[in-house]
């Protein structure tokens, strides 16, 4: 079994654990109740989709790399696979982030939305990663998606350090990064558990997509060579 | 092979001067969500009738609730070195109190007073357990999510009105 496949599954156990402490022995917060408890999923997912993107940008590099040095394409595949799976599912926790958020938000806050630096640099790291894989559609030869979108990529990774930051360098209505200090130690190990939880899992559905964005590759190229 | 490179090196080059953007430019002040008190007064009567975002603490003891005369929830926003009086028609969160951070979104009228027409409040990073008796209201809380009926949940305690 791939080694991606045994994280994930691994994941999946541990956020079924995680979940549980979270929700049942945890306990509430002292003003904001059990809504709290949406930090058990919304932090990891806020933190995966971080890992999934920097993922993209390592990839990026590494198809970049291949350009600079004249051996793009043969062998070399692996980047583009990665990119693509690490954006796709960097994307799909970005979304559920912003959902968990939103649901938080309202209750606490008293609004779903607001266009604070937190929310604003989150939406347009979203977006402009989704972009990328709209580019990939757009694009049919293998060889220059993969170099458009590692370009892309480079510039769209930019919004995950303004992500971080933007609590810190600009007043928010969201709260700044707690600590081990101002995290009640019996929260912590949930939050814990389900952030690595989270990032297998992640890791898994990303070792998947890779080996299927190559699969199909492969299948593409056969076709192409079979009709030339 | 060299146009390859060209297009790797401008890829970087992008990359890079868009951090540098970030770390250099003036995207701070670009993207200013709320003024402190101080701020808004420094604005003068630039920030009048504008919709503006105000963000600060709830002056303790300045909250006055509505009453029957008057259907507005006033009270004062405060920074470390200026306040601002802010008056609401609104329903505050659940979460509302003395002490606590907020941001209204509003206009200031010619007297100086804050009209907001939207109430944020604001939690701060850190996360405890309650001790006795300090559980927050639930139903409230939980109810702005179905907002079957918005006004139920959270809706002010007549009995706490003309409270200093």
């Amino acid at each position: 079994m791939k080694l991606t496949n045994v994280l994930g599954l691994l994941g999946v156990a541990m956020y079924l654990y995680g979940c549980y402490d979270g929700l049942f022995i945890a306990p509430a917060d002292r003003f904001m109740g059990d809504i709290q408890r949406i930090m058990y999923v919304h932090v990891p997912s806020a933190w995966t989709t971080m890992v999934c993107f920097t993922i993209s940008l390592v990839a990026a590099l590494g198809w970049v790399a291949g350009l600079v040095r004249g051996k793009a394409g043969d062998g070399r595949w692996g980047w583009d696979d990665w990119l693509e799976s690490s954006i796709e599912v960097g994307v799909i926790f970005g979304g559920l982030l912003i959902i968990q958020g939103m649901i938080w938000a309202k209750p606490t806050w008293g609004v779903y939305w607001t266009w604070d630096p937190r929310l604003t640099t989150v939406a347009v790291m979203e977006l402009m990663f989704i972009a990328v894989l709209a580019l990939r559609g757009f694009v049919e030869e293998a060889q220059r998606r993969a170099t458009w979108s590692a370009v892309v990529t480079l510039v769209a990774y930019v919004n995950v350090p303004l992500v971080y930051f933007s609590v810190q360098w600009w007043s928010s209505l969201h709260q700044a990064q707690s600590s081990s200090d101002n995290v009640d130690p019996a929260m912590q190990l949930p939050l814990a558990i389900n952030a690595f939880a989270v990032m297998f899992i992640a890791i898994g559905l990303m070792g998947l997509r890779a080996r299927l964005a190559g699969l199909t590759r492969v299948a593409l190229l056969a076709d192409v060579g079979g009709e030339a | 092979m060299t146009s390859r490179k060209w297009f790797a090196a401008l890829a970087i080059a992008s990359a890079v001067g868009a951090m540098a953007w970030v770390a250099f430019g003036n995207l701070g002040e670009n993207l200013v969500y709320y003024w402190t008190p101080a701020e808004l007064h420094q604005h003068g009567d630039k920030a009048i009738g504008a919709t503006v975002r105000l963000g600060g603490m709830v002056k303790p003891g300045s909250i006055v609730q509505p009453t029957a005369g008057s259907d507005a929830l006033t009270f004062v926003v405060t920074d470390a070195t200026d306040s601002v009086i802010v008056r609401t028609t609104e329903i505050p969160p659940a979460m509302f109190r003395e002490g606590i951070g907020v941001v209204v979104e509003g206009t200031v009228d010619a007297t100086g007073t804050f009209q907001s027409k939207r109430l944020m409040v604001k939690h701060d990073s850190s996360y405890k357990a309650p001790t006795s008796g300090q559980m927050p209201d639930q139903k409230a809380m939980f109810g702005t999510l179905s907002e079957a009926d918005p006004k139920a949940p959270g809706a002010p305690d007549p009995a706490a009105a003309g409270k200093p």
